[in-house]
């Protein structure tokens, strides 16, 4: 083979090389088009009912003609607004007052829980912790009818105290489980050292546990309010729309067989703010949350 | 001996509130539930008769419950194919990194953060079974209207208000709010993957379908797992996206156990009502028991 030739094929080769070069471009940039076409699709699937709730919200009785029932509003009205307001507010309140501290409790024992059951492990440890554990699955339907008989024994008043007690007690597993997850990543050394400085099970809870807990509170935090505020069952069980939270209001609001679409949608957006807040500033810790649902550490 | 006792004793009596509390809340209260079950506590009246297992017999060959069952079946195989065909395939889009990455994933996952009474209210509009072409086909409204007007008339249907089929009607929702969560667990697991791991495969001359058969799937089937544990037992409980959808809680349709326990507990058949009750936490209890035994296992190895 003379050195043209192999000149020739390198120049062939290269050549080859570039034409394959931009295919592979173009497949990319095909790919990469229709990636993004997909995601966009599905961005807009997920919106379209966020699209009605918020547009039928500002829709005045005139307005909420079928017809027109995917456009925007002719003359936006906020008179559906008012009225979700008025309806809501009372429930709104009573949610704060019984969503905030059952969630501060159950998070403070689950970390607790959390700590013992990571750090300060005893015979048997695993098997109460499975057992803590497989209250998070049971279907509450299946201690119904016992509770709500408890629960009127024990003296506690329907509404807002009940509901309180309930979501402190059921909450419990996946405090405790999130927390034990969370504490599993402390070195041992750290309690070791503190041990070895004399210091008891609650000391070195207070001086080195608890300094490293923020995240951990935080995600369970997230995790308690959210599912509280959005509870329907226990709330249908336990409270009426005297003393029940938001999700009782909301539901005899737009339940009815002649519903005022604008006020219930208006007021399915109320209901879901602080939640949507929640998640929109702390999206990353609710996430965890959902995370260590999964059971696995 | 004292010694021990010295060192676990602390440990156990911080853990005694809620070793009580979960005692008697949930496992006392399964075996009361259980009792009431096997009584003919059928009315408000105070009535403690044992009957064995005549309710269960009884609610086993009732047409409505059976149609029950029937409902979450089909409600279950929708809600866990949708959740895991979607959350799967924006996993996979989203799992290399891309522009705008972390809103397809916040978009994706909000319907997550809101509770199903309040989408419910939506979807009952969306869902609403009037179609153009009836009688009275002018005040169509939700997705019918929509289908109507974008040329995909054929396509309208009633939605949950058919017998048979109707339950995967509420499903739709159920997956457009679960999905994202699904998502969020197999993106967790396409991040625990090693890059080594897929460049070896790559290296040893994998094709990309082979790489996801050998390589990815298998490191990927504990989150799949997880999902399925995690979204079964969800809707073999879902209860609110119905009462949501359908105020109507005698609706025959749409009927599953979850709501017809609450049928029946309205009702004052706390009888009934607790035999529902048990047999929804024996199907629970057959699915995640064996999870929650595998787990445990797997952290000790």
């Amino acid at each position: 083979m003379s050195t043209a030739t192999v000149k020739n094929n390198r120049r062939l080769r290269s050549a080859q090389d570039m034409a394959s070069d931009a295919k592979r471009t173009t497949k990319r940039r095909i790919n990469r088009t229709l990636k993004y076409a997909l995601l966009i699709f599905f961005v807009i699937v997920i919106l379209l009912p966020a699209y009605v709730l918020v547009i039928t919200s500002f829709k005045g009785t005139a307005d909420a003609d079928p017809s027109r029932a995917w456009y925007l509003p002719e003359v936006w009205e906020t008179g559906g607004w008012v009225k979700a307001w008025t309806t809501l507010a009372p429930s709104l309140g009573r949610t704060v007052m019984l969503v905030v501290p059952s969630a501060l409790l159950s998070a403070f024992l689950g970390s607790i829980n959390g700590y013992v059951l990571a750090k300060w492990r005893f015979p048997g440890a695993n098997i109460v912790f499975t057992l803590i554990l497989f209250g998070m699955f049971i279907p509450y339907q299946a201690v119904m009818i016992p509770l709500t008989q408890l629960v009127s024994n024990l003296g506690v008043p329907q509404g807002v105290p009940s509901l309180m007690l309930l979501h402190i007690v059921y909450g419990l597993p996946i405090c405790t489980l999130i927390f034990r997850n969370y504490y599993a990543s402390v070195p041992d050394e750290l309690i070791e050292a503190s041990r070895m400085d004399g210091a008891g099970i609650l000391r070195t809870y207070g001086s080195v546990i608890f300094p490293l807990s923020a995240p951990g509170f935080v995600v369970v935090l997230i995790w308690q309010f959210t599912s509280a505020w959005n509870d329907y069952l226990f709330a249908a069980f336990f409270s009426s729309g005297r003393n029940g939270p938001v999700t009782i209001a909301l539901s005899f609001l737009a339940g009815g067989q002649l519903t005022d679409y604008a006020a219930s949608m208006a007021g399915a957006l109320i209901a879901s703010v602080p939640t949507l807040i929640v998640y929109i500033l702390l999206g990353k810790y609710f996430v965890g949350g959902l995370m260590s649902g999964s059971v696995k550490g | 001996m004292l010694k021990r006792v010295k060192t676990w004793g602390p440990g156990v009596l911080l853990l005694a509130p809620t070793i009580i509390l979960v005692g008697v809340f949930v496992y006392w209260l399964i075996i009361e539930n259980f009792r009431v079950s096997l009584t003919n506590q059928h009315t408000a009246k105070p009535s403690n008769k044992y009957v064995g297992f005549e309710n269960y017999t009884n609610l086993l060959a009732d047409p409505n419950f059976q149609h029950s069952l029937w409902n979450l079946l089909i409600l279950t195989i929708v809600f866990l194919g949708g959740t895991l065909i979607f959350g799967f395939l924006w996993a996979w889009i989203l799992e290399q990194p891309a522009k705008g990455e972390g809103f397809f994933r916040s978009v994706y996952l909000f319907p997550m953060s809101v509770s199903f009474i309040a989408s419910g209210v939506v979807w009952r509009w969306l869902l609403s079974s009037l179609q153009t072409t009836q009688p009275g086909g002018e005040r169509t409204t939700g997705l019918n209207r929509l289908l109507d007007s974008v040329g995909l008339g054929a396509l309208q249907n009633d939605w949950w208000s058919n017998p048979t089929w109707g339950i995967a009607a509420i499903a739709l929702p159920a997956v457009w709010q679960l999905s994202g969560y699904v998502m969020a667990l197999f993106l967790a697991g396409f991040r625990g993957i090693p890059d080594e791991l897929r460049e070896a495969a790559r290296i040893d001359g994998c094709t990309e379908w082979k790489l996801y058969r050998h390589v990815i799937f298998p490191q990927l089937s504990p989150v799949m797992l997880s999902a399925i544990i995690i979204i079964g037992h969800m809707s073999l409980k879902l209860f609110d996206l119905i009462r949501a959808i359908v105020p109507d809680a005698n609706t025959y349709d749409v009927q599953v156990p979850a709501t017809m326990m609450w049928v029946k507990y309205i009702g004052s058949d706390y009888a009934d009502a607790a035999a529902i009750g048990t047999i929804l936490l024996v199907l629970v209890a057959l699915v995640v028991i064996p999870y929650l035994w595998y787990t445990s296992r797997a952290e000790k190895r």
